[in-house]
């Protein structure tokens, strides 16, 4: 018998070509956390925007590895996850997968970035829980959206090939 | 970030960064002072652990919150009692840093 993945259809997500919603949140490095804007980052070049599972979640860590096994920062990018835990819980998740070299981990656990980018979903059997669908949004410096990559299905992983072509464009 | 004061973000327009620790009264006793004088300021947590506390080392040489940094005045500064005293002294007269 094959496992089928849940579906989750197509979300009315932001798509490329359009303007990536500005907010702000927490933004949690290997040292501290502050409120920073996505037009902050966008300010100092492009953003690859990484929506992430809870940060125990096993894809978080296999999304992660495959970014860090494909040495994504070495583009011209500033790497940057979102999820729905908290900044005690990113400092950790930093610390675990080695990755104080990309520039933060938002914190949103009300979920409100999710919903400006139409990739909320809600948590079977976590009453009260959701979180972003897992995404990537490749963001310009015009905040304009290069490449952008929402699961359908769950568990679902980005294709990351499509996502390096993406960078090598920049 | 190997050394010194990270640049507030950009869309922060306050002077003050005030380093601080979650519920951690001598912090709050800051931030009840900066709010009296109508003072805006931007909010950098750190954690309860001292060793993961770098920035502040790098700032005061120690790694005690809260600290604060003043960009009116090149002011670093730690311990409470001198950080309410210091903020009074610069503002209390100015009615807000406007």
């Amino acid at each position: 018998m094959r496992l089928k993945v849940t579906e989750l259809g197509p979300a009315d997500h932001v798509e490329v070509g359009e303007t990536a919603p500005d907010f702000v949140r927490p933004l949690v490095n290997d040292e501290f956390w502050e409120d920073v804007a996505l037009s902050d980052l966008v300010a100092d070049g492009p953003v690859l925007l990484l929506f992430h599972p809870m940060d125990g979640a096993f894809p978080t860590t296999y999304i992660y590895n495959e970014l860090l096994d494909r040495e994504i920062a070495e583009y011209d990018v500033q790497v940057v996850g979102l999820s729905i835990s908290t900044p005690y819980e990113h400092k950790s998740l930093i610390e675990d997968r080695g990755i104080e070299h990309y520039r933060g981990v938002f914190s949103d656990p009300a979920n409100g970035v999710a919903d400006e980018y139409g990739i909320a979903m809600e948590m079977d059997g976590m009453t009260g829980i959701e979180e972003p669908r897992p995404s990537l949004f490749l963001v310009d410096e015009d905040r304009t959206v290069q490449f952008a990559w929402v699961a359908e299905a769950w568990p679902k992983f980005p294709d990351y090939d499509d996502l390096e072509d993406a960078l090598a464009d920049l | 970030m190997t050394s010194g004061e990270p640049d507030r973000p950009a869309h922060v327009d306050a002077d003050i960064t005030l380093y601080r620790l979650q519920a951690c009264p001598y912090c709050e006793r800051v931030v009840r002072t900066l709010e009296d004088l109508e003072l805006s300021y931007h909010s950098r947590f750190v954690e309860a652990l001292h060793g993961d506390r770098d920035v502040i080392k790098r700032l005061t040489g120690k790694r005690e919150v809260p600290v604060i940094v003043d960009d009116n005045t090149g002011v670093t500064m730690g311990e409470s009692g001198t950080i309410v005293k210091y903020l009074h002294k610069q503002y209390r007269n100015r009615g807000g840093e406007e």
